[in-house]
């Protein structure tokens, strides 16, 4: 199920097969290819380097070269080596008795230090936890705000039974340069509130800053030695290029930090940042952001990144992504629906409008192993669900439910009825038949077996592309889905 | 450019940094030998550790080796030389420059502001607001982010430092109806340049792209020519998603150029590199510190100086 990687790896060993045996130079031909994957994926050329050579001495000393399939082997020994370097899991939260256990956020500017704060609240208030956020950025304009507004919708809004509090001193609030030192202040008499509330956590959002700004690295170390945080974690921007290495190194010497938390990787980016991070600072990455709302916070999964990093797609998101929008009971209906052969234009309908909810097409698709790099320039229409969703509700409860119904007189008026022309109609009938066919083969397959079914809708004809450039074979798939599907060829309908 | 008269002072103490490391140990490697595979190698990773990417690095090299094996260039230091004349080709002054209403005076001209979270817009319009107050302009701001908490305040405490108006609407409210309400008194005030601020979001977030486009097409129904800029606020020390951050971006809302925020970091920025050659966005401002005095126009000269530099 390895994507372009597979492909790049199986180019470079292609050239030997007849003479049987893998040289060496095919594997380090094929470590380039990983090289330029963990380029691109914005890991530091020196991770890379370091991380290719050791690669490329276990690849050499383990069966690759006698492998019958060294393209497998060798992703597999690359994808095993990432999970290694990044793991393992680790978001366990030490609490210290008596309370309260004091944890620090710190990291560049704009790297989402305030809205992890408010995040992290979330999560331990959904453990029971009560919890005190205290501003102590002083500096970045509305910070103070900014925190007590997310303090009272964590309080307000988010589940649990621990209570969130808030501690600010806004009077202390300065021009930039301006207030350093009164952060020590106000991280006191955070602290002595927290304790007077009898809080298990307090969590201090300290500013933004850069870690060459000495003075401002200098306010860090008097906090750390005031009120010495029992945890300090670094936040990251998971779209951090080569500098990354840089910036969580001078973090670390100064604070010897105990953990890293990525975020916006809800974005698509491949989140080389990870590895950077993991390698210069031997922390472990506790948590990852994956959106703007308060409950977005979650483990970090060294496999899924992984496979994200080369570029591999990441299954498990889109799969958790749907489960989100559609629930276990609906999900097995209509598995047993589909293995029947039983599926009707209504549950067509639903599945489509389930699709829709969990995001954009493309933004979907990229999520899908080896799809992502063929995406980028491909033109997908969001609008042909749409057309779609009207083509089918134009239709009688009865059509809906036997599409066998439907003759070229009911196919005109259903075309009128949806501002479509009837050969709309006859292509969603035509794609309704093939999704129905391909169902059974498909019926243990969830809801990704599902997503590739819809993709043999008219323009996002995902079958039709991934048969046209090498798409990999996904395990216990059809080989229907795979085959390309004429987009624009109209056939001759019977009528009935 | 004129308008940025009143900076220069804080444009050549910010690049001191920069200029300290000028000699650097790349320099050093060229200087005084011909220019061979390995050298040619390490050209090419100073280009990927300033983030300008594997496909751009790629190709500045091979057109760099051509150069090599026609005999154009045999030294180290030609060869860097050759590179840098070659990105600094590619940011032309008229590319640069910062389009506002014409004839002058016939205003308001907007200023669109969007990028990600967390990318530096705010605190990027402080700067361009100051650097055009400075400059005799009125300006107003929009606060058109009434989604992320205390975003209002926070233009709305820079709109006091600076002493210029804010059109603001309520947290949660709807960011069009702001910027319609910005662009209407923008129009009765006879304000000079309108900023207009967005919120952040991830170019992924369809919804919230889509949101954006119409901000825009308000603005741009009700003041003719506007928006005159769009401006992608870009972090940096953003790696190689900000090539999808500007395309996405750029289908959105057709932006005309690249504010380059936080580069008084270790962060070179070369993503505008790969930016310029493979989407055609020019860079036009840098951010190199956190007061609004610390903004530069985009050095080009400095800027790659500062990219090949330690």
């Amino acid at each position: 199920m390895f994507g372009s990687l597979t492909d790049k790896f199986s180019n470079a060993f292609r050239n030997l097969s007849g003479r049987g045996k893998i040289s060496e130079s095919n594997v380090r031909e094929a470590m380039d290819e990983v090289r330029t994957a963990l380029l691109e994926a914005d890991v530091n050329l020196t991770v890379v380097e370091a991380f290719t050579k050791r690669v490329l001495d276990k690849a050499l000393g383990s069966e690759v070269l006698a492998s019958l399939k060294p393209s497998q082997q060798m992703v597999k020994i690359v994808h095993d080596e990432l999970i290694d370097l990044m793991g393992p899991i680790d978001s366990h939260l030490m609490y210290v008795q008596p309370g309260p256990t004091v944890v620090m956020m710190c990291g560049l500017q704009g790297s989402g230090k305030t809205t992890t704060c408010g995040k992290l609240a979330a999560y331990l208030k959904k453990q029971g936890k009560s919890v005190t956020l205290a501003a102590v950025d002083l500096q970045r304009p509305a910070a103070v705000t900014q925190l007590q507004v997310l303090s009272q919708q964590v309080q307000d809004d988010m589940p649990g039974s621990g209570i969130v509090r808030f501690h600010g001193e806004p009077d202390k609030v300065a021009e930039y340069g301006k207030a350093v030192g009164a952060a020590v202040t106000v991280s006191k008499n955070a602290l002595k509130k927290a304790r007077a509330d009898g809080s298990d956590v307090l969590i201090l959002d300290t500013a933004g800053r850069l870690h060459i700004n000495d003075q401002l690295m200098d306010e860090l170390r008097k906090v750390n030695q005031a009120v010495t945080p029992h945890q300090i974690y670094l936040v990251v921007d998971a779209m951090t290029g080569q500098d990354a290495v840089n910036s969580a190194k001078a973090f670390n010497e100064q604070l010897e930090l105990d953990g890293v938390i990525l975020t916006k990787f809800d974005s698509d980016t491949r989140g080389g940042a990870a590895l950077s991070v993991k390698h210069v600072t031997g922390k472990p990455i506790k948590f990852i952001g994956t959106g703007e709302k308060l409950d977005a916070l979650e483990e970090f999964h060294p496999d899924r990144i992984a496979s994200r990093i080369l570029g591999m797609g990441d299954i498990v998101s889109l799969v958790e992504k749907a489960q989100e929008h559609v629930s276990e009971e609906e999900a097995l209906a209509m598995q047993e629906k589909m293995a029947k052969g039983k599926m009707t234009m209504d549950d067509f309908l639903g599945q489509l409008k389930s699709i829709r909810k969990m995001g954009s097409i493309k933004s979907l698709m990229g999520m899908l192993p080896g799809v992502g790099s063929q995406l980028k320039d491909l033109d997908l229409d969001e609008k042909q669900l749409g057309r779609t969703e009207a083509i089918i509700q134009s239709m009688t409860a009865q059509e809906r439910r036997n599409a066998d119904l439907l003759d070229n007189s009911r196919r005109r008026r259903i075309a009128r009825g949806s501002g479509t022309s009837s050969q709309d109609v006859s292509q969603l009938i035509k794609s309704f038949g093939m999704v129905s066919q391909m169902s059974k083969q498909m019926a243990g397959m969830g809801m990704m077996g599902k997503l590739k079914a819809m993709s043999g809708l008219g323009q996002m004809d995902l079958a039709a592309m991934a048969g046209g450039q090498g798409m990999p074979q996904l395990p216990g798939m059809g080989t229907g889905s795979t085959k390309k599907q004429p987009r624009f060829k109209q056939r001759k309908r019977k009528s009935r | 450019m004129k308008l940025f008269k009143s900076t220069i002072a804080k444009l050549k103490q910010g690049l001191s940094r920069t200029r300290g490391g000028l000699i650097s140990s790349l320099r050093a490697a060229l200087t005084g030998k011909t220019l061979s595979p390995e050298l040619l190698r390490d050209i090419e990773a100073k280009m990927l550790q300033a983030d300008i990417g594997v496909v751009t690095s790629t190709k500045l090299i091979n057109e760099l080796r051509e150069a090599w094996k026609k005999g154009d260039i045999k030294a180290g230091d030609q060869a860097l030389a050759f590179l840098k004349d070659r990105l600094i080709a590619g940011w032309p002054q008229a590319d640069r420059q910062l389009n506002l209403a014409t004839p002058a005076g016939s205003g308001p001209s907007v200023l669109f502001v969007a990028g990600v979270n967390g990318a530096g817009k705010t605190t990027s319009i402080a700067k361009l607001a100051k650097t055009l107050r400075d400059d005799g302009q009125s300006v107003m701001l929009a606060a058109c982010d009434t989604f992320r908490a205390a975003a209002v305040e926070q233009l709305e405490t820079w709109s006091n430092r600076l002493g210029v108006n804010v059109v603001k609407g309520k947290q949660g409210g709807d960011p069009a109806a702001v910027a319609f309400d910005a662009c209407d008194a923008a129009l009765t005030r006879h304000a000079d340049v309108l900023i207009v601020d967005t919120a952040g979001r991830l170019h992924t977030q369809d919804p919230l792209m889509r949101q954006l486009t119409k901000i825009r097409s308000v603005c741009a129904k009700k003041i003719p020519g506007a928006p005159h800029e769009v401006i992608l606020v870009l972090d940096a020390t953003t790696g190689q998603n900000a090539i999808n951050q500007a395309k996405i971006f750029i289908e959105a809302v057709d932006v005309t150029g690249i504010f380059l925020a936080k580069l008084d970091g270790t962060a070179k920025g070369g993503i505008v590199v790969a930016i310029r050659d493979q989407l055609g966005i020019p860079v036009k401002f840098v951010g190199i510190g956190e007061t609004p005095d610390d903004v530069q126009p985009f050095d080009p000269v400095e800027f790659v100086e500062a990219l090949f530099a330690d």
